[in-house]
């Protein structure tokens, strides 16, 4: 089914203006006429055609061979808009200086997942992008031997340019452009080989880094619209309260004030996806002429508010946790061997319990998105990473069919999940329909901190068994969590120990949780990663021979058959970062700790340093080698590795989501500690593996174990093993 | 409301405001210069910097009145076409993930560097520990500051 309204919205660049020596194009995104629309920025010297020929969903060629290609997915920092069509401009052998790169909105005639989620942009969109720009490469070739009455076989295409080298004849991409646009699309296709790769494992710069630098509007919450309204919404006080009663009268006084309603995300009869998760689903919201007079008005809002379930602590979370793990009534979810048997003949147990608490996103960019909707149709703009899911929920809530509903996806100012659940935009919604305008919904600070969509708390006990020669014989994880279990119970190690067991742990809760990069694995790589470096010195062994050893068990000679890792690329990362990180050789003074993880199909082992000044530890340099098969974007990548990183220290190290009586204790940063530039490393260094097999996830990866690596580098310059998170309660670290 | 009258990347503006609105809000909202950021709205994360006569200042936590009569500087004016060293750096280091933090970056960067032309490691990072990256740039932020102090 095509949509009915604004296709001219994600199909039309036009001139608008020239900067910086380059074009700025505008697309019809934000803006009335008058105003400044988002630009999109091109290389100098590069003329926008008049004419444009579309070859697909992904690309439209100008007769001048300038190529449009669309990036399909949202992009919340993880760079796939320059990643994603790095990989069609690839296969289609383009100029990229020639390339025009343009954001999708949601178009699920043209484009399949749409999603910034799971780090699987890439791994998912590989196959279909190649196949996009070798299928419009080989139109473009049909087009060029009809013209040249040459056979195709005979032309080779390089840099947006068709080449008969038997004749010396060259036509650029331009002028077949349009004929190409009429060739049956081909149904097969032979794509290259990757030795042959031109642009992809390049480093390429993000293809929004000119805009950004120069603080053009790119963001949802920069979306201005003809007539739009600022809307602000406030919400209970309190995990387990409701609206009772609305006293709106002083608010409804003040000055640019249009309206206050109240409005439900769950009205009756809708059976909520998993992607509406909300703290709230009832509000009150505030709709003025200008942000500040909205945030006034909101604080003269006089609410009553009334008990609805109960209200927890987070002294009660940490004692629920441990008696559900005392009771010992959990769900088994894997057992190998006789595990009790093995552990009353080990030499040495080891046991250890770890935590960590609630944690928010913390986007740097508020929860905010545009609506404007009518009777019969919806027009919504603003930062999402799941656009096809709200689109499915508006279609619920507002009664108005998916063909009537636009979304364009903004570039958003961070995600790391808390966009996947996209009530924010319903909210919108249901606002600009009870007051029949245009809004931008606008979340503060504190609204976006205490009613998120958090990282559920932790609590792991694990437990190991030594033969007399140090070699691990049994294995047992106790998982909790609120509400779920962290355990992957199929994860290394998993398939290494004869004798294994998980069981998983839930505690019910009312505060709402969700997905944060690299969901659970963000806890319990670090708690796994923890407790192996300490049963490695029980075990007198070096930390990473201990670790490769299980590999080397797991590969040949497995425990099961359902270990969700290959082995000798687990050991590949840790072998990397053992010889590039010196790990052999002592560094006096530098106190060294190792860490390996596997999650979203991607390796990533590290070996961080810290090093102590004034008696106080200090994180000096991290080493990181990473296999994620074949790297698209070079520097990109490794930015995202650096950021994981940073993210991951950052976590481990200062941040933590409290609750008393249901309130969350931490509403802004002045609070809610964020790493800063201060406390991170001096210095990263990154190593990919190079084996040349298809990409995996990148963006969550190196988030998970480095926490380890911290704790394992702590220890060894303290002496204190750290077991609860975050860990600024129990060392101090410089800043 | 009250009138105010400013000056703003070199142009003057007559603005009818709250006498208690933040001088980002009236960027945003009133003159629609939205390259300075809402963040965290108590100067705790400096997402909003903007210069006042050339000092770094958090435009969220100061109300209209601190900017009448000063040279008010904000990203979209640091330079006409994105050529001050700062966003150069800025783009020659790739230092962007999401991108919202990183205008307030620039301000901050680029009037510590108006003041320190030679800055050591150390100045650099003490200089950039009031702007937040939720994205974890750190490294390349404070890598793109020495390139911006050496071609500055």
């Amino acid at each position: 089914m095509t949509k009915n309204i604004n296709t001219n919205r994600r199909s039309f660049l036009k001139v608008s203006a020239a900067a910086g020596g380059g074009m700025v194009i505008g697309f019809n995104f934000l803006g009335c006429e008058s105003k400044p629309r988002i630009p999109e920025y091109v290389a100098p010297n590069l003329e926008i055609p008049e004419k444009w020929n579309t070859l697909n969903g992904f690309l439209r060629i100008g007769e001048n061979g300038v190529v449009t290609i669309m990036s399909p997915n949202p992009e919340i920092g993880q760079n796939v808009k320059t990643a994603m069509p790095m990989i069609v401009a690839e296969e289609l052998d383009a100029d990229w200086d020639r390339v025009i790169v343009e954001q999708a909105g949601l178009d699920t005639d043209n484009f399949v997942r749409q999603i910034a989620g799971g780090s699987q942009s890439i791994r998912f969109g590989w196959k279909s992008l190649r196949e996009t720009g070798a299928k419009a490469r080989h139109m473009l070739l049909m087009a060029a031997s009809e013209k040249l009455e040459v056979p195709i076989e005979e032309l080779s295409t390089e840099k947006g340019k068709i080449y008969h080298k038997a004749t010396d004849r060259v036509l650029d991409y331009g002028e077949v452009a349009t004929a190409a646009a009429s060739m049956e699309v081909p149904e097969e296709i032979t794509l290259k080989d990757p030795k042959d790769f031109k642009l992809i494992g390049q480093s390429t710069r993000n293809v929004d880094g000119f805009k950004i630098a120069q603080g053009s509007p790119l963001f949802g919450l920069d979306v201005m619209e003809e007539g739009m309204k600022i809307a602000m919404i406030e919400h209970p006080p309190a995990f387990g309260m409701k609206i009772k009663s609305i006293d709106d009268s002083a608010a409804r006084a003040m000055n640019g004030i249009i309206d206050v309603v109240r409005i439900n995300v769950e009205p009756e009869g809708w059976n909520p996806q998993w992607s509406d998760v909300n703290a709230y689903p009832e509000l009150v919201a505030v709709v003025g002429e200008s942000t500040w007079q909205v945030m006034k008005a909101k604080k003269a809002l006089n609410i009553q508010w009334e008990n609805d379930s109960d209200l927890e602590n987070s002294a009660g979370h940490e004692a629920t946790m441990k008696e559900a793990l005392a009771s010992g009534n959990g769900e088994v979810a894997r057992i190998d061997g006789d595990p009790d048997k093995a552990f009353e003949m080990a030499d040495k147990v080891i046991e250890k319990t770890y935590s960590a608490p609630f944690l928010a996103h913390n986007t740097m960019e508020p929860m905010n998105f545009y609506a404007n909707v009518k009777e019969n149709s919806a027009e919504l703009i603003g930062p999402i990473q799941t656009a096809q899911f709200l689109e499915g929920t508006l279609e619920g809530v507002l009664g108005i069919p998916k063909e009537n509903i636009s979304i364009m996806m903004t570039r958003m100012g961070g995600g790391f999940g808390r966009r996947l659940y996209g009530h924010f935009g319903t909210e919108a919604a249901l606002i600009s329909k009870a007051v029949k305008a245009p809004v931008k919904l606008v979340y503060t600070r504190e609204d976006d901190m205490t009613q998120g969509t958090y990282r559920p708390a932790y609590m792991v006990t694990y437990k190991a068994g030594l033969d007399t020669s140090g070699n691990l014989i049994a294995f047992q994880i106790k998982g909790a969590g609120i509400p779920g279990s962290p355990v992957f119970h199929n994860r290394y190690p998993a398939g290494a120990v004869d004798n294994y067991k998980v069981e998983n742990y839930q505690v019910a809760t009312n505060i709402s949780t969700g997905a944060w990069r690299a969901p659970r694995s963000n806890f319990i790589a670090t708690a796994e990663q923890s407790f192996l470096d300490e049963v490695a010195e029980a075990a007198g062994k070096d930390p990473i021979d201990f670790r490769i050893a299980l590999f080397d068990k797991a590969k040949d000679n497995p425990v099961g058959s359902d270990n969700d890792y290959d082995a000798e690329r687990y050991a590949g990362v840790l072998r990397l970062v053992k010889e590039k990180s010196g790990w052999s050789t002592d560094k006096p003074g530098v106190y060294r700790g190792v860490s390996a993880y596997y999650c979203h199909n991607s390796y990533v082992a590290q070996v961080l340093d810290v090093i102590v000044e004034d008696g106080v530890p200090k994180v000096d340099k991290v080493y990181c080698a990473v296999d994620c098969g074949i790297v698209v974007n070079p520097e990109g990548a490794i930015n995202q590795i650096e950021g994981g990183i940073v993210d991951g220290i950052g976590h481990a190290m200062y941040s933590t989501l409290t609750f008393e009586d249901g309130v969350p204790q931490q509403s802004n940063f002045d609070k809610y500690r964020l790493i800063r530039q201060k406390e991170a490393p001096k210095s990263i260094e990154v190593h990919f593996v190079d084996n040349g097999v298809d990409p995996t996830g990148l963006g969550e990866p190196s988030l998970p174990p480095i926490g380890a690596a911290l704790a394992n580098a702590l220890y060894r310059a303290t002496g204190t093993r750290l077991y609860s998170q975050p860990y600024i309660n129990q060392v101090e670290l410089l800043g | 409301m009250p009138q105010y009258s400013l000056t703003i990347n070199g142009q003057s503006h007559q603005v009818d405001v709250d006498a208690d609105t933040p001088i980002l809000w009236v960027l945003r909202d009133t003159l629609q210069l939205v390259g300075t950021k809402y963040g965290c709205g108590i100067a705790q994360c400096g997402a909003c910097t903007i210069h006042i006569d050339g000092k770094a200042a958090r435009s969220c936590s100061l109300p209209i009145g601190a900017a009448v009569g000063k040279k008010i500087t904000t990203i979209e004016g640091l330079s006409e076409d994105g050529s001050h060293p700062v966003q150069q750096a800025w783009i020659e280091h790739d230092v962007p993930q999401c991108g919202y933090c990183q205008a307030g970056q620039i301000m901050t960067a680029s009037a510590f560097l108006a003041e320190n032309k030679n800055p050591t490691d150390q100045q650099i990072v003490e200089a950039m520990n009031g702007n937040i990256c939720r994205c974890g740039t750190y490294t390349r932020i404070k890598a793109a500051v020495k390139t911006a102090a050496k071609n500055s």
